[in-house]
C-alpha cells in the first residue's frame, strides 16, 4: 500500500513542473469551471495534509476534518465579525488548527492503531457536536453565513467567476506544497518514514518517536486548517459538514485513491474524485455512495497504492533497467 | 428524583446490553483476528431489515423473526469472510479500515435503494408494549425483555467459548494459529465460523434494537462509533470488557441525553476519549 522507502531526492523533476502547469492550463482551457478547479485544489491541499500524518507517519486518522472545520470556522467567524482581510484570516486559521493539533497530538500518539483511530474519531465527533450545539456562534445546521471577505492585498476583490479565488487557492497550494515537499525530503521526513516502517527500531537511532509524531500531526493539522479557511473564504460559507465524519472518511478515500506517502497522491486523488463526483452528481446520491464503496473495496483488494502506485508500477515495467540499488 | 434516577439507570442498562450484544462479535474480530471491521454495523442493519421484512411482509411473529435475523446475518458474514475478509487478515490496519468503510458505504446505498431513506417502523406484540412494575419501579416491558434476551445470549456465549470443543478451538486458534493448526485444528474454518457467529449476533441485535435504536440506511454509520467504542474502551478480544464498557456507555449516554440534552452526544465522546487516554489498551486486557 505505502511506497517503498527511498532516500530523499530533493531535486524538482521535469514531470513535477509539468504537473504544476496543469492547473494554469486548466484556467485558460476551462474558464467556466474555475470554481470546481479551485475546490479541487483546496481539497487537494487538505488531502496532502492528511498524507503527512497517514502516508508519512502512518497514523490512521478518521477525524482529520476536525482541523479543516476549525480553520474554516476561524476564518469564517473572523470575516463575520468584521475581520475580512483574507491573508491574516488564513494565518489565524492555520494557527488555531495547529494549536489544536498540538494539544490533541499528545493524545493521539498514545496507544496503537485502534486507539489512535478511536481518539481521532472521538475528537472529530466532539468538535462536530460542539459546533452543532453552539448554534448561537456557528449557526448550527444552517451554517455560518454573512461572511464579508475583504479584498486580497486590498486590491483584488473576490469575483463571481472565481478568477481571484482560483489564483489565490493556486498560490497558497503551491507555496504550502513547496514547504511540505522540503519537510518530507528532509532528515525529519525520513525519520517519519522510519517510524512508519519500524517504530521499534527508531529509538535506538536516538529518535524521540512521540515528539516527531506530535510535530507532524501539528503541521498536518495546521495545513488542514489553512485548507478549511481557503474553502470558507472562497465560497463565503461554512457548513457543519466541513467538520463531520463523512468529510474525514471521504478525505481518506481521496488520499488512498491517489496514493499515500507521495504528496502528489492527494492532489491527483482530489482531482479524480471531485471530477467523478461532479460528473455523477446528476445521479441519485445513493448510487454515488455505492460506487465509492465499491471503488474502495477494489482498491484495497487489487490496486494497492492507488493511482500513483499504479503509475509507478507501470513506469517500472517500462523502464526496468532504472531499478535503484538499495 | 430517586425513582427517576433508577429509571434512567435501568434504561441505560437496557441500552447498554443491546450495544453489547451487537458489539461482542466485533470484539472477536478486532481482538482475536486483529481485523478492524468498521462494517460490523452493516450486519446489524441487515438483521434489522430482515426482521422488519419478515414482520411486515410475511407476517412472521416477532419472536420467530429474531433467530431468522441471526441466521441471515451469520450466512452473509460467512460468505463475505470466505470471499473477502480472509484475504485481508494480514493486511495493514489502514487497508482493513478502507475495505470495511467501502463495505459500509455499499450497504448504506443498497439499503436506501431497497427500502428508501425513511425510518422503518416495528410492530411489537402486545405483551411487549407498555410498562410493567418491577420492584415498585415502572419500566418498559420491552426493556425488560431486552435485558433478559441479552443475559441469556451472553450466558450461552460464555458456555460456548469456555465449555465446548468449538470454544476451545476458537481460543487455541486465536492464541497461536500455528500451534493450533499443528494440533489438527482447522483454523481457517474456525475463523469463518467465529466471524459468522459474530455477524449473526450483530444481526440479532439489529432485529432486537429497531424499537430502541431505530432503523434507517444510515444505521451502520450512525452507530459505528458506539460499537467501536464499546470494543476499544472495553478491551478487544474479551467478553467481560465490552460488557462493562457497553453498560457504562449505555448508562452515560441515556443519562446525558436525559439530564443535559443541550450537550447531547458530547458526553459520550468525551467519556470515550478520557477512557482511552486512561486505558489505552482497554478496561480489560485479554490474558494470553
Amino acid at each position: 500500500m505505502l511506497p517503498k522507502p527511498k532516500l530523499p531526492n530533493d531535486r524538482w523533476q521535469p514531470l513535477e513542473i509539468v504537473f504544476w502547469l496543469l492547473p494554469v492550463a486548466a484556467y485558460f482551457a476551462f474558464p467556466g469551471y474555475l470554481v470546481l478547479i479551485s475546490q479541487i485544489m483546496i481539497i487537494g491541499l487538505f488531502a496532502v495534509s492528511l498524507d503527512l500524518i497517514l502516508g508519512y507517519a502512518g497514523i490512521v486518522s478518521l477525524g482529520h476534518a476536525a482541523f479543516f472545520g476549525l480553520g474554516a470556522y476561524t476564518a469564517g467567524l473572523l470575516a463575520v465579525h468584521g475581520w475580512g482581510e483574507p491573508l491574516s484570516g488564513l494565518l489565524a486559521a492555520g494557527l488555531v488548527a495547529g494549536v489544536c493539533g498540538l494539544l490533541t497530538g499528545f493524545l493521539v500518539v498514545r496507544g496503537q492503531d485502534l486507539t489512535r483511530l478511536m481518539v481521532t474519531l472521538g475528537i472529530g465527533l466532539m468538535l462536530f457536536e460542539a459546533a452543532n450545539k453552539a448554534a448561537f456562534i456557528t449557526g448550527g445546521v444552517d451554517g455560518l453565513s454573512g461572511m464579508m471577505v475583504g479584498k486580497l492585498f486590498g486590491v483584488f476583490e473576490f469575483d463571481l467567476n472565481g478568477n481571484v479565488a482560483f489564483w489565490y487557492s493556486f498560490a497558497v497550494l503551491l507555496l504550502v506544497f513547496v514547504v511540505l515537499r522540503r519537510v518530507v525530503k528532509s532528515p525529519f521526513g525520513l525519520s517519519l518514514i522510519g517510524i512508519r516502517e519500524g517504530v521499534r527500531r527508531m529509538p535506538s537511532l536516538g529518535v524521540n518517536v512521540n515528539r516527531r509524531l506530535v510535530a507532524i500531526f501539528t503541521v498536518g493539522a495546521a495545513v488542514a486548517g489553512v485548507a478549511g479557511a481557503l474553502l470558507a473564504q472562497t465560497t463565503q460559507f461554512v457548513g457543519l459538514d466541513s467538520l463531520g465524519f463523512p468529510r474525514s472518511a471521504e478525505l481518506v478515500i481521496i488520499l488512498v485513491l491517489g496514493g499515500t506517502g507521495r504528496l502528489y497522491g492527494g492532489l491527483i486523488g482530489a482531482a479524480v474524485f471531485m471530477l467523478a463526483q461532479d460528473y455523477i452528481a446528476g445521479l441519485n446520491p445513493a448510487y454515488w455512495q455505492f460506487y465509492i464503496g465499491l471503488l474502495l473495496v477494489l482498491i484495497v483488494l487489487f490496486a494497492r497504492g492507488g493511482i500513483m502506485g499504479g503509475m509507478e508500477r507501470l513506469y517500472r515495467m517500462v523502464k526496468p533497467e532504472r531499478k535503484e540499488q538499495p | 428524583m430517586l425513582a427517576n434516577f433508577a429509571g434512567v439507570l435501568f434504561d441505560g442498562i437496557a441500552y447498554g446490553s443491546l450495544l453489547f450484544l451487537i458489539s461482542v462479535g466485533l470484539s472477536v474480530t478486532m481482538g482475536m483476528m486483529n481485523f478492524i471491521n468498521l462494517a460490523h454495523g452493516a450486519f446489524a442493519m441487515l438483521g434489522g431489515y430482515v426482521s422488519v421484512t419478515l414482520l411486515s411482509r410475511f407476517g412472521v411473529p416477532f419472536l420467530a423473526s429474531l433467530p431468522l435475523a441471526f441466521i441471515a446475518s451469520a450466512l452473509v458474514g460467512l460468505v463475505l469472510e470466505r470471499l473477502l475478509y480472509r484475504r485481508l487478515y494480514k493486511a495493514s490496519h489502514l487497508d482493513q479500515v478502507l475495505f470495511s468503510i467501502g463495505l459500509t458505504f455499499m450497504s448504506v446505498a443498497a439499503a436506501t435503494y431497497f427500502y428508501g431513506p425513511t425510518q422503518q417502523p416495528v410492530l411489537l406484540p402486545d405483551w411487549l408494549r407498555g410498562q410493567i412494575s418491577l420492584l415498585g419501579l415502572d419500566v418498559g416491558a420491552y426493556r425488560v425483555f431486552l435485558i433478559g434476551v441479552v443475559v441469556l445470549v451472553t450466558v450461552a456465549l460464555g458456555l460456548l467459548i469456555e465449555r465446548t470443543r468449538f470454544g476451545a478451538q476458537i481460543r487455541a486458534s486465536v492464541d497461536n494459529q500455528t500451534a493450533a493448526a499443528g494440533l489438527g485444528v482447522n483454523v481457517s474454518l474456525v475463523f469463518s465460523l467465529t466471524f459468522a457467529l459474530g455477524s449473526g449476533l450483530a444481526g440479532l441485535g439489529g432485529g432486537l434494537g429497531i424499537d430502541v435504536l431505530g432503523l434507517d440506511p444510515t444505521f451502520p454509520v450512525k452507530y459505528m462509533v458506539y460499537f467501536l467504542l464499546v470494543v476499544a474502551v472495553g478491551g478487544a478480544g474479551t467478553i467481560k470488557g465490552p460488557l462493562l464498557a457497553a453498560i457504562i456507555l449505555g448508562v452515560f449516554d441515556v443519562a446525558g441525553k436525559y439530564y443535559v440534552p443541550e450537550i447531547g452526544a458530547f458526553v459520550i465522546y468525551a467519556l470515550m476519549v478520557v477512557l482511552l487516554i486512561l486505558f489505552p489498551a482497554g478496561l480489560m486486557r485479554r490474558k494470553a
